[in-house]
């Protein structure tokens, strides 16, 4: 039944052959909602070339969707822009069937997939500004060292003013449609939002060099297709835009309260900042670990102004759905943000101290001392977290809406 | 001897060992390697390096 999955042309010589996961709702932490896509092109020019692969158990759908257009015997060139095992998972088994005559990669990319799968490859390096040519038509590489690994890199045909961007600009969204126009641009902008909060924030920085780089090279995008989602055809302003915005990091008037309780306590306190917030004009997400995702938190921090985080005491440590929800925001390492701990506890009382201290190692601008009560919170406890509330709205008076 | 932590993968410059695959020999300190050196896991210049 190979024959159900078709190619589908996103330019004149270049083909989607990727792979649709519907079902997938983990990344490693990374809650996607809307499963994904594992992309794969196929650039039939003289040399018949094929940008990435998809996930090891995805190959049959690939070699189908190559087959529907040239007998992929017929590959001669593979290039890997990301080694990452999504994108590189069935590289030997491909490489084995089709016999391509080269394989080019990063420099970094060439030690990785060796790192991988311990085999040889027939892999070529390529450096910086290095180009390739497939006969009627050129490929030229641009290194994008940690966007998101050490291997990644982007590949551009010119010809057809094709960027395949790896991880860059895409999502994680499972759709029959293949082209952003033909998707709710209220679903690309809040699955490229969150794919950018939960993968691309600990590379801002540079995210911001790289686009000033592609911008002074003058390179011009007919059509941009990442390695997951929707290949951008119609609004790639709209795209580059966004990714200029969430990788400048601006603080807005908006605030993140997030939160673990035992007895509603510690909710109680947080509610009362929330209200402290909204009554100084921001806008405010008040998030209980109970019923949020990690990465639903990610997501709303991208934009925020403050982070304030509360947590009860639970044998001594805050509760472990605070810590897992730190640990990754950490990691994440968000600029530009204000903050604040808080917590009730019954009689040793560690957590609130604990939550400060994760906010000052990730350079958080801290409020003040951490607010905490002995169990239940009352009315004088309730006016401090108000008042907590209402100042860190003041500080963020100066800052645009979100 | 120093140890340097690149803030953006997280690399650390051990002078102890150098960085033998930028030619950096062993015993080099941070402060001396030229600034055209670049990370060896992700690229990033000399500028986004803190003490460890």
């Amino acid at each position: 039944m190979k024959d159900i999955f078709k190619a589908i042309r996103i330019s004149d010589h270049v083909w989607w052959v990727g792979a649709i996961d519907w079902n997938i709702r983990d990344f490693h932490g990374y809650m996607t909602k809307r499963g994904s896509t594992y992309n794969a092109y196929l650039i039939l020019a003289d040399k018949v070339t094929l940008m990435d692969t998809v996930r090891a158990p995805f190959r049959n759908e690939m070699m189908a969707r190559i087959a529907s257009v040239i007998d992929p015997g017929a590959i001669q060139y593979i290039v890997s822009n990301h080694s990452e095992m999504d994108h590189s998972g069935c590289l030997p088994e491909l490489i084995d069937a089709v016999r391509p005559e080269k394989v080019y990669t990063s420099v970094m990319g060439a030690k990785t997939l060796l790192e991988i799968f311990h085999r040889e490859l027939p892999l070529i390096p390529l450096k910086d500004g290095d180009s390739l040519s497939l006969g009627n038509m050129t490929l030229s590489f641009l290194e994008t060292r940690m966007l998101h690994w050490p291997d990644s890199m982007f590949s551009y045909l010119a010809e057809e003013q094709v960027l395949f961007s790896q991880d860059a600009f895409g999502m994680h969204l499972a759709s029959s449609q293949r082209f952003d126009d033909e998707i709710d641009p209220a679903v690309l902008r809040y699955e490229a939002a969150t794919y950018f909060a939960n993968i691309l924030t600990p590379y801002a920085a540079l995210i911001t060099r790289l686009l000033a780089r592609v911008a002074a090279a003058g390179l011009k995008f007919r059509i941009i297709a990442p390695d997951h989602g929707p290949v951008w055809r119609k609004d790639i302003q709209g795209i580059l835009t966004c990714y200029t915005q969430w990788a400048a990091q601006k603080p807005t008037r908006k605030a993140v309260v997030v939160y673990g309780t035992m007895w509603h306590s510690t909710e109680k306190m947080a509610q009362a900042i929330a209200e402290g917030l909204f009554t100084g004009g921001i806008d405010v997400k008040l998030m209980s670990m109970e019923a949020c995702h990690r990465s639903d938190v990610a997501y709303e921090i991208l934009d925020a102004g403050a982070l304030i985080a509360g947590s009860s005491t639970l044998n001594n440590n805050m509760l472990p759905g605070m810590a897992d929800v730190l640990t990754y925001l950490k990691g994440l390492k968000p600029k530009n943000l204000l903050g604040a701990a808080f917590g009730s506890y019954g009689w040793s009382g560690e957590a609130p101290r604990q939550i400060q201290e994760t906010l000052a190692e990730m350079k958080v601008e801290l409020a003040g001392d951490p607010i905490q009560t002995r169990h239940c919170p009352d009315q004088i406890i309730l006016a401090q977290c108000f008042e907590l509330g209402r100042k860190i709205a003041e500080k963020l008076q100066g800052f645009g809406q979100p | 001897m120093q140890k340097y932590v690149c803030e953006v993968c997280g690399y650390v410059y051990n002078p102890v060992k150098g960085d033998p695959d930028s030619d950096i020999p062993k015993g080099v300190h941070f402060e001396d390697i030229p600034e055209e050196w670049a990370c060896p896991i992700c690229g990033s210049g000399k500028d986004v390096f803190i003490p460890e």
